[in-house]
């Protein structure tokens, strides 16, 4: 660790956590790893998936105990044993899933639990508290209003609420802008601030390097479970702290070749369609890939881009308009015949969808393929083709496992990503539709995926990418097809882009 | 998590020792609860146990009957296998196997099939038979999302009524005097045994190369992929453009099938005649679903399973006559075996390991994490 270099001592820090160890079964989340948090301050744990921040956290909040090391707040050492000991000592934290009870009012969510209150909810004087506390920090939202009918900003926000309170000093964060758009983060940082301008201590998780920058104090970088460097904020840069993250330099912006665009790749028209309520998701979308180019789909989550990739891929019923594919229509084909029309899908739900994991890695390869030669001669799988195909695209996608054998859950995230796009990709689409590609994987995974979308798109694919990372959406498209309320707000080419520009029309502005 | 010395681990990959290990563990527990019942009724728990391995295991005479019941176990439970693992939980096996029992009892009593054709006739007639009695539910099930559970079950009962009301009404024989039986096959309706005993082999043939061909089905063809892709993720099914249609409706064809078959060894082989729907199927249907379960998705392995519950169903006979408890008793022995398996299943997915003091991981656990890189610990 690196000491400040001012002259005088530094504060007294509010909390030490001091030599965390924590195992898990095969591997170590969290070995001797000294954090100092000090009043005041945002403190940004920064790493990759896996570096072990949010079992960190989780020792701290009491989820887990850690096999060594000591927590030492205001100069005692405390055992905490569960998250309740930890609200009683003032840390509470906001979960990565919001733990909302989504029929109750924001008051009655920000009651439960809450000691001290009466039998009756909502208490008048809850109501109170929250709006006291809502115009103090920013954190304006209706006390009345029922959760299910708030956006997942002030969902965040009532579980900050609930949090302070609880009477939370110390508030911990994990990867609290990943919902949110970037305007949406820039209020979420504003209000970071003020609590810390209050005396509160914010500890902020995240992996993107933008936000660090923007809203810490001090950062401690994470790497494979230990401490890199703890540094103030002023004093670091995106690129020196993508080396600490990742243990060596990083590319942020793909390189891009000029491809000839060579017709069009997919052309959808007025397409509509209903959400799993049976509520219009989609209303009247119409836009087209070229081959060669990436179009990128931006959208805050749950604004239609689900249910047009699943129309598109014959997983969910358009209620109106049409979809082609290199000309030929697919409207409301099955999935499989827009797999044999030459789409190639990279599900959002990976794990859920994507594969099945308690099959082999083998068989994982060839599960949109099976059916065709040489996979299949006749009613009989070829086992040998299986496992020959499986061999070259471990080998050629770097996907680590034990074997083709091992079945495909033993996979960590980024692999079963690239297991995922080695089916895909190999069997050369003419469109390839991209949901997520890269959401929750570590940068080494992240930068490798992008290499091989845009090695696609210069091989003449085109690519509709769906993404919640504007900064991949900006990095990688030709052109933006921004979503808001299942219509399409407007398409930016990627010239004239900007995330300011881009962030508006995500909230319902056009152009 | 540490229990003293002991290690308990999640584990990421089934292993067969374990897996037998803990299903051996289960029907010992069930043995034991069972010595209870034995025990209430006056018997000593130990003494009735080495009353029923000398009737069964050690009997020249008895041993053949593990395999006569097996033989019904067996085709019903093959059948099985594959629906579980395309997540089609058929509970009606038995009434697939009393309507094979009915449509061979047809063939052998009222079909102008000629003697020589009459047994490939009846065979094949229980297994279309069969066949029709499962593809109904998975029709209602794909079609209007009718729950496979309920439907089968009812189904059953239809089948049992169906053959009650053959037996006392339109089939009754009039050579039974007053029995609600019909009359007995002609010879050339009856499925040969092996010298003196009730093994009708051809059955039991049957059985065996339909537990390799579902083997072969499930490992080696295009059919078979996308069976065990269906039933170990739909979602994933859909994705891959699975039909689900196609793929329950071949898993009913065989699986009722397969029942179907069962119902004609009972009634060519065993009793000549089509009789009460109890007298037919001893509860094989149910049983069998044990004998699936016990053989965890593994069609070859049903084949020792169907045994192991020909056994039980050997031993009821025993526990008649030796010990004079109703026959009935097998079912409870059946319901405590289930109850125990499905109770151990939890703890498939668990390893024990012995380790005092030290945290050192296990090889196993090593491997584990060289093959994620990223630990998932940190979601």
């Amino acid at each position: 660790m690196s000491r400040p270099v001012e002259p005088e001592p530094p504060p007294a820090p509010l909390l030490v956590l001091k030599e965390i160890t924590k195992r898990f079964p095969g591997v170590v989340a969290n070995d001797r790893v000294t954090v100092e948090v000090r009043a005041g301050e945002v403190h940004a744990l920064l790493g990759e998936n896996g570096a072990g921040k949010t079992t960190l956290v989780k020792v701290l909040y009491g989820i887990h105990q850690p096999d060594a090391g000591e927590i030492i707040l205001r100069g005692r050492p405390v055992h905490i044993r569960a998250p309740r000991d930890a609200l009683r000592l003032g840390i509470g934290m906001v979960p990565q899933h919001f733990l909302l009870v989504r029929r109750h009012t924001v008051a009655e969510n920000v009651c439960l639990g809450l000691s001290g209150t009466r039998a009756l909810l909502p208490s008048r004087q809850v109501e109170r508290r929250i709006a006291e506390l809502g115009g103090r920090y920013g954190l304006a939202v209706d006390p009345r209003a029922p959760v299910w009918s708030l956006s997942i900003s002030e969902q965040q926000r009532v579980e900050i609420l609930k949090a302070l309170l609880r009477g939370a000093e110390i508030l911990i964060l994990d990867e609290p802008t990943s919902v949110l758009t970037p305007q949406e983060a820039q209020g979420l940082f504003a209000v970071l601030r003020r609590m810390t301008e209050e005396g509160h201590a914010v500890i902020f998780i995240t992996h993107k390097l933008d936000e660090v920058l923007a809203v810490a104090d001090r950062i401690t970088v994470l790497r494979k479970g230990r401490v890199v460097d703890t540094l103030p904020a002023a004093a670091a840069g995106k690129r020196q702290l993508a080396r600490m993250m990742v243990g060596r330099d990083v590319e942020f912006r793909p390189a891009r070749t000029a491809v000839a665009l060579r017709g069009e790749a997919l052309r959808v028209e007025d397409l509509c369609a209903q959400n799993d309520r049976g509520l219009p998701a989609l209303r009247g979308v119409s836009f087209a890939v070229q081959q060669g180019e990436i179009v990128g789909v931006a959208g805050v989550a749950g604004n239609g881009q689900r249910e047009q990739v699943e129309v598109i891929t014959g997983l969910r019923r358009a209620t109106r308009g049409r979809v082609w594919v290199l000309g030929q229509e697919v409207t409301n084909g099955t999935a499989r015949a827009v797999l044999e029309a030459g789409v190639a899908h990279i599900p959002e739900e990976r794990i859920r969808a994507g594969i099945v994991g308690t099959m082999s890695v083998a068989e994982n390869l060839v599960l949109r393929r099976y059916r065709y030669p040489p996979f299949s001669r006749g009613a009989l799988l070829n086992r040998q083709a299986v496992s020959g195909f499986a061999q070259r695209m471990i080998a050629t996608y770097g996907i680590a496992t034990p074997s083709p054998r091992a079945p495909a859950r033993a996979l960590s995230g980024g692999n079963i990503q690239r297991l995922i796009l080695a089916r895909e990709l190999s069997a050369e689409p003419a469109l390839v539709v991209a949901a997520h590609p890269t959401s929750g994987l570590d940068i080494s995974a992240t930068e490798q995926i992008h290499t091989l979308l845009l090695r696609r798109r210069e091989e003449g694919a085109g690519i509709l990418l769906v993404s919640e990372d504007l900064d991949e959406i900006l990095a990688l498209s030709d052109r933006i097809v921004v979503m808001f309320g299942g219509e399409v707000m407007g398409i930016v080419p990627a010239s004239e882009a900007n995330r300011e520009r881009i962030g508006l029309m995500m909230t319902g502005q056009r152009p | 998590m540490r229990i003293g010395p002991v290690l308990v681990e999640r584990r990421t990959a089934s292993s067969w020792s374990w897996t037998l290990g803990v299903s051996l563990l289960a029907l010992l527990i069930a043995l034991a609860l069972a010595g209870i019942i034995f025990w209430s009724y006056g018997v000593a728990p130990l003494r009735a146990y080495g009353v029923i391995f000398r009737g069964t295991l050690l009997n020249v005479r008895a041993l053949p009957e593990i395999v006569r019941n097996a033989i019904p176990l067996l085709l019903a439970g093959v059948g099985l296998v594959l629906a579980f693992r395309a997540l089609f939980w058929n509970i009606g096996a038995e009434g697939q196997i009393l309507l094979g029992a009915t449509a061979a009892t047809w063939v052998a009593l009222f079909s102008p099939v000629p003697d020589g054709w009459k047994l490939l006739a009846m065979f094949a007639a229980g297994f279309v038979s069969g066949a029709v009695w499962g593809l109904i539910p998975a029709l209602l099930k794909l079609r209007f999302a009718v729950n496979e559970v309920i439907s089968t079950l009812m189904m059953n009962y239809i089948a049992l009524y169906l053959v009650s009301w053959l037996v006392h009404g339109p089939w009754k024989g009039p050579e039974m005097r007053g029995f609600a039986f019909t009359n007995a096959f002609p010879d050339a309706a009856r499925i040969p045994t092996i010298a003196d005993t009730r093994i009708h082999w051809p059955t039991l043939l049957l059985g065996v190369a339909l537990a390799a061909a579902v083997a072969f089905l499930l490992a080696r063809t295009r059919a078979g992929f996308e069976i065990r892709v269906q039933g170990e993720n739909p979602e994933a099914a859909r994705y891959a453009g699975i039909d689900p249609l196609r793929t329950t409706l071949l898993v009913m064809l065989l699986a009722g099938g397969a029942a179907g078959l069962a119902g004609v060894g009972e009634v060519g082989g065993i009793h000549h005649r089509l009789l009460d729907p109890n007298q037919i199927s001893l509860g094989f249907g149910y049983a069998a679903i044990i004998v699936a379960w016990l053989a965890r998705g593994n069609p070859l392995a049903a084949i020792g399973t169907a045994l192991f519950l020909g056994f039980i169903f050997a031993s009821g006979d025993v526990m008649r006559v030796a010990l004079q408890m109703p026959a009935r008793v097998t079912d409870v022995f059946n319901g405590l075996i289930l109850f125990c398996l499905i109770g151990s299943e939890r703890a498939l997915s668990w390893r024990v390991r012995w380790a005092p003091g030290g945290v050192g991981l296990s090889p196993a656990a090593r491997a584990d994490a060289v093959a994620s890189e990223a630990p998932r610990s940190d979601r």
